[in-house]
């Protein structure tokens, strides 16, 4: 164990809430990814769905290059969203308790039905003129925190990692700057 | 493609409900979460986001060489690897100006939708427009210059 207290001053102010949440989620959205690769061979993203989607109900031809895979995409996000509510309701929720949670201060929770829930405080406009970037970035980027930095990372693929490099710097630059304009939360 | 297992789409999903608890446990579903290491208040995200690539890694390595094709699908595995072209960082610096704009990225908000943040459905939005107006731009783009049929 690490017991130098500079050491351990470093490690506190780096990891205020510690490594293991971030860790064991970590290695759970590794875990699904890695459960439909080996079934499939398909190492899937999360931002095709946007694309893939839209196919429904435009026949623009980037659209329509996704209708085979429309479908199980549609699943995976439906998935994804019933695992953050299975979290919800059950460690979020008190039902399963953990050391690795903490409610924090972040946000506002709220209860439906016994399950508690969670929203946050970001400002809408936040929210929406930097969900319009991210859509359109992640689309003409080729993928996003999924696509290149969990399935392209772990391939190794250069383009993936130039990738995840450019939109690491970029947004902490702009995250940095919008909170220098004291812009909170 | 065409003849899929009974089992693939239910695998799909219980893969995205894994993926999804993750990133709720992980707390990446929380926009402020994100915001706060990207103004390096809490680096925990790394170990999501690298913790997450080397399991993915492992299995991308070791699939190919002990089968040959996935059981669902018949589909050989193949590592995740994209041609790199200028697209790469022009968009990699766009989805990193929303990111640090919202704190949320694509499968952190189908799961933060999940854990009850109404609120993220601004985000939601955002990235279905965003998603569209590119499609709209470049899907005009390709059919004015047949030449980049075929292109990505």
């Amino acid at each position: 164990m690490v017991t130098d207290p500079v050491l351990l001053q470093a490690a506190a102010d780096l990891f205020p809430n510690g490594i293991s949440r971030y860790a064991v989620g970590g290695f759970l959205v590794g875990l699904g990814t890695v459960l439909i690769y080996v079934g499939t061979g398909i190492p899937a993203g999360a931002s095709t769905f946007l694309e893939s989607t839209l196919s429904y109900v435009s026949d623009q031809s980037r659209f329509q290059q996704y209708v085979a895979s429309r479908d199980w995409r549609v699943v995976f996000t439906a998935g994804i969203i019933l695992g953050g509510l299975l979290f919800a309701a059950t460690v979020q929720s008190g039902v399963v308790t953990s050391t690795l949670y903490q409610s924090g201060s972040t946000g506002e929770l709220y209860e439906v039905g016994g399950v508690t829930l969670w929203s946050t405080d970001v400002q809408p406009w936040r929210l929406l003129v930097g969900g319009l970037f991210v859509g359109v970035g992640t689309r003409v980027g080729k993928g996003c925190t999924s696509g290149h930095g969990v399935c392209g990372v772990g391939s190794a693929s250069k383009t993936s990692i130039a990738g995840v490099v450019t939109f690491l710097v970029v947004a902490i630059l702009t995250a940095q700057a919008v909170a220098a304009l004291g812009v909170t939360p | 493609m065409a003849d899929r297992h009974p089992l693939f789409m239910p695998l799909v999903l219980v893969g995205g409900v894994v993926f999804g608890f993750g990133l709720g446990f992980s707390q990446m579903a929380r926009p402020e979460v994100v915001l706060n290491f990207l103004q390096f208040e809490d680096f925990g995200l790394l170990f999501v986001m690298f913790g997450a690539a080397i399991v993915s890694g492992i299995a991308f390595a070791v699939m190919p060489r002990i089968r040959d094709r996935a059981p669902l699908t018949g589909d050989t595995y193949e590592r995740r690897l994209k041609p790199f072209d200028r697209n790469v960082l022009v968009g990699g610096a766009i989805f990193g100006v929303g990111w640090g704009l919202s704190g949320i990225c694509p499968g952190a908000a189908y799961a933060s939708l999940g854990t009850g943040n109404v609120t993220i459905l601004w985000a939601l939005a955002g990235m279905f427009g965003g998603a569209y107006l590119q499609g709209y731009w470049r899907s005009r783009s390709a059919s004015r210059d047949t030449a980049a049929a075929g292109a990505d």
